[in-house]
């Protein structure tokens, strides 16, 4: 009892202990807050890299790809059908995406991913990113009339609005069209001279055509829905339509028609800015041109255009700057990798989504022994990203083994001002013992001291920590204002906030870490405390 | 009452303490013999430095012997575990001091109240708190500090505080009363007051007091006085001069 009484007391009379552990208390706070801020992106970025990959891939090893896909969905169907929810060939290759903004040829390296509408969005939350409600739905490579989100779906309603994506779609398409007319028709009465060179250049090699007419100021657009290019084997750059246009084939007229759907990358085809806003380069409506390696050996460049339908926003940045995806069977063609006889095409990977509960792992090993090593890898989704969830989990353990040390410090001011209060109560101590206090008592009393000190300091640092992160983005946008500097950029990550996850098992073993390192830094001085000789301590002045 | 009768309550048999100083070996009693009959108001007078404390020390078990033995009725307890002795100053022995030596951060009622709770554990005090409540407050009436339960030390005069003091030693309800110069830093009529009560506690009470201190005037009022000379004990005056004790105001 009196053990009990005398910790209170002391813990109410003696502020310089309480002092000694405001260091745990932030300790304790910071550790909160960077775990739950860690967790948060971690998962986050876990999720986010699971939906847009799928559980198991397995791919090509050469450019060429595989030949039927069907055989060899079947064949990982016989293997390990019972795990598996869904499949999806797809079509991967390097390529490069330019359109033009503003009289400016924009050019962007891109991963170009063929994949089948149908069944994409089976392997992966794909359709979640689009940015049109029925994509969303139901995918579809069609150009929309209109309806096209004018605020970031996945972001709450601060995000900043996107209104320039209100006229996205046909109504975009048709003015854009009607200004090409009036910007060509101009362009025709002030450049006859360059339009028959470019006439005389497109008669020639066609190669040099695209090289040639990509460096004219303005470059006339691509009004062309050329049926021929879409087989390998032509390439064909930009034509002037009025030149080329009218022996090949029915006129293309861009306010009704539309090229090949496409779904860009957020990040591609717009810019964020500092206050969050998003600067559309592109819309959808508008068209881009692709230019793939073909499977020809060697590969040459093949080029086609296509109509964005749709932006692909995942949120990872990574990921929204470099896909673009396009139908496969259209993408198949562009490269020669579509068997116009049979109608097999070629395909490099095959996304595999597994039913809830299956280990990844033993589907991985399962498909390894069907397909050669040489000719197939076969990974998982952890697999395809293990260094960057490694380099985060690495990250966290460092973290907290520094954070955990600033505790460990403040157990030294602890065991400091513990000796000096040891020493001030001598007296004391030599009383409780005349009264028949035992070593162990008097021990208690230190030891439930640092308990109480250690208690008190982790308490108002986890409640610390667990407001600082219930207000955390409210306390980066204080600091970023009084700093002038952005502590949290949403360009980075694409998160509109900081996330951040409490987990409760975390704060339970932080503060026991923390009690733990207050109660073993009371031990030394609780033992001088115990081994004071009774006559010595009370003739303590 | 039985006093001088029966069994010795204290006694100690050729009690011999040195203290070292580096290599210096500093001999402070050398050989006491003394006893402590049931009921007594023993006083031990000697000069400053002449080991009185030390002595009062080692009958208290506060501090081990070099040699020799005390033994507390009848068995021998300076060689007991350190637990026993704790047990044994908590349950039969009472100390005040010359520095009244309260817990500064205690107010006056739980001071008094702190060796009952060193005696039990929290649940064990917390079921019998109200009898021990109501046997402080009657104690500290009967000190004549009724009036200051809820002050802390620091808030108390000398007197008072040694009277507080008084009342804790007492509450435990010991055999024993070791009283180390328990008017050496008070006032002559505050002293005499402290006297007066302990002579009281020793009458009405049947309390056996063991009290050292230098100032022979104050030996006056003990059933018996011993001198401690040289580390060694001198009887100064025969138990049954108890009339002189009468003759000091109560």
């Amino acid at each position: 009892m009196y053990k009990l009484l005398l910790c209170c007391r002391y813990l109410r009379t003696r502020y310089i202990a309480l002092a000694s552990i405001i260091s745990v208390t932030l300790g304790v706070a910071t550790m909160i807050v960077v775990n739950s801020v860690m967790s948060g992106f971690t998962t986050e970025m876990r999720n986010r890299i699971h939906g847009i990959l799928s559980d198991v891939i397995v791919e090509s090893r050469g450019m060429d790809g595989f030949y039927d896909p069907d055989r060899h969905m079947q064949q990982i169907a016989e293997v390990a059908g019972d795990y598996i929810e869904g499949m999806t060939p797809t079509v991967i290759v390097p390529a490069m995406l330019n359109f033009e903004f503003r009289g400016h040829n924009i050019a962007r390296q891109v991963n170009l991913i063929g994949i089948d509408e149908r069944t994409q969005s089976q392997v992966s939350d794909f359709e979640e990113y689009l940015q049109h409600p029925e994509n969303r739905k139901a995918m579809s490579f069609q150009l929309r009339e209109g309806g096209y989100d004018t605020q970031d779906h996945q972001a709450g309603p601060e995000a900043q609005p996107r209104t320039q994506m209100e006229t996205a779609g046909w109504e975009h398409r048709r003015n854009w069209a009607k200004w090409q007319t009036m910007q060509t028709s101009s362009y025709q009465t002030r450049w006859p001279v360059e339009k028959q060179v470019a006439q005389q250049q497109a008669a020639g090699t066609q190669a040099s055509v695209t090289q040639s007419s990509g460096q004219l100021p303005i470059q006339p657009p691509p009004l062309l829905s050329s049926a021929e290019k879409t087989t390998a084997s032509t390439i064909s750059g930009p034509i002037d339509p009025f030149a080329a246009a009218a022996p090949q084939g029915p006129v293309f007229d861009p306010a009704k028609e539309q090229h090949p759907g496409l779904v860009l990358g957020f990040a591609l085809g717009s810019i964020r800015d500092d206050t969050g806003t998003d600067k559309f380069l592109v819309l959808p409506g508008d068209d881009v041109k692709i230019t793939v390696p073909t499977n020809g050996r060697p590969p040459t460049a093949s080029s086609c255009d296509f109509t964005i339908v749709d932006f692909y926003e995942s949120k990872m940045s990574e990921y929204d700057a470099h896909f673009v995806f396009v139908p496969i069977r259209k993408l198949q063609k562009l490269r020669g990798m579509y068997n116009e006889s049979t109608g097999i095409g070629w395909v490099n990977s095959i996304q595999i989504k597994l039913k809830p509960g299956a280990d990844g792992n033993e589907v991985r090993e399962k498909l390894k022994k069907i397909f050669p090593h040489q000719l197939y890898n076969v990974v998982t989704w952890q697999d395809k990203q293990g260094p960057l969830l490694a380099a985060v989990q690495m990250e966290i353990v460092i973290l907290n083994i520094l954070l955990f040390m600033i505790i460990a410090v403040a157990g030294f001011g602890i065991l400091a001002t513990f000796l000096m209060i040891v020493v001030e109560k001598t007296r004391d101590i030599g009383i409780l013992k005349s009264l028949g206090a035992s070593r162990r008592g008097i021990m208690g009393i230190f030891l439930g001291y640092g308990l109480m000190l250690g208690a008190v300091g982790s308490g108002v640092g986890m409640a610390l920590g667990l407001v600082f992160v219930d207000n955390l983005n409210r306390i980066a946008d204080f600091v970023s204002w009084v700093t002038g500097q952005p502590v949290f950029d949403p360009s980075i990550y694409y998160f509109e906030k900081i996330p951040a996850i409490v987990d409760p098992l975390m704060i339970v073993w932080v503060v026991f870490g923390a009690l733990a390192i207050a109660v073993l830094a009371s031990v030394l001085p609780a033992l001088r405390a115990a081994m004071l000789h009774p006559v010595e301590a009370l003739r303590y002045e | 009452m039985n006093k001088g009768l029966g069994n010795m309550l204290l006694e100690t048999v050729g009690l011999k303490k040195s203290f070292h100083k580096g290599k210096v070996t500093i001999p402070v009693l050398a050989g006491v013999d003394l006893s402590v009959r049931p009921g007594e108001l023993l006083a031990i007078i000697g000069q400053s430095g002449s080991g009185k404390s030390t002595l009062l020390h080692l009958l208290g078990t506060l501090d081990a012997p070099t040699a020799g033995e005390v033994h507390f009725e009848g068995r021998r307890i300076d060689n007991l575990s350190s637990s026993r002795r704790d047990k044994l100053r908590n349950r039969h022995f009472g100390m005040i001091f010359q520095s009244y030596h309260l817990l500064p951060e205690l107010n006056t009622f739980e001071n008094v109240l702190a060796p009952l709770m060193i005696r039990y554990s929290t649940w064990g005090y917390m079921t019998r708190r109200h009898k021990y409540r109501d046997a402080a407050t009657e104690l500290l009436e009967i000190v004549g500090l009724g009036h200051r339960l809820k002050h802390r030390p620091s808030e108390l005069s000398g007197g008072e505080m040694q009277r507080a003091a008084i009342a804790r030693a007492l509450v435990a309800g010991p055999d024993l009363l070791l009283a180390d110069e328990p008017t050496g830093n008070l006032d002559h009529q505050t002293g005499q007051e402290i006297l007066e009560l302990l002579c009281r506690l020793n009458s009405e009470q049947n309390l056996t007091i063991v009290m050292v201190t230098h100032d022979t005037g104050i030996g006056a009022i003990a059933d018996r006085v011993v001198r401690l000379v040289d580390g060694r004990l001198a009887e100064a005056r025969a138990p049954e001069t108890r009339t002189t004790k009468k003759r000091i105001p109560a």
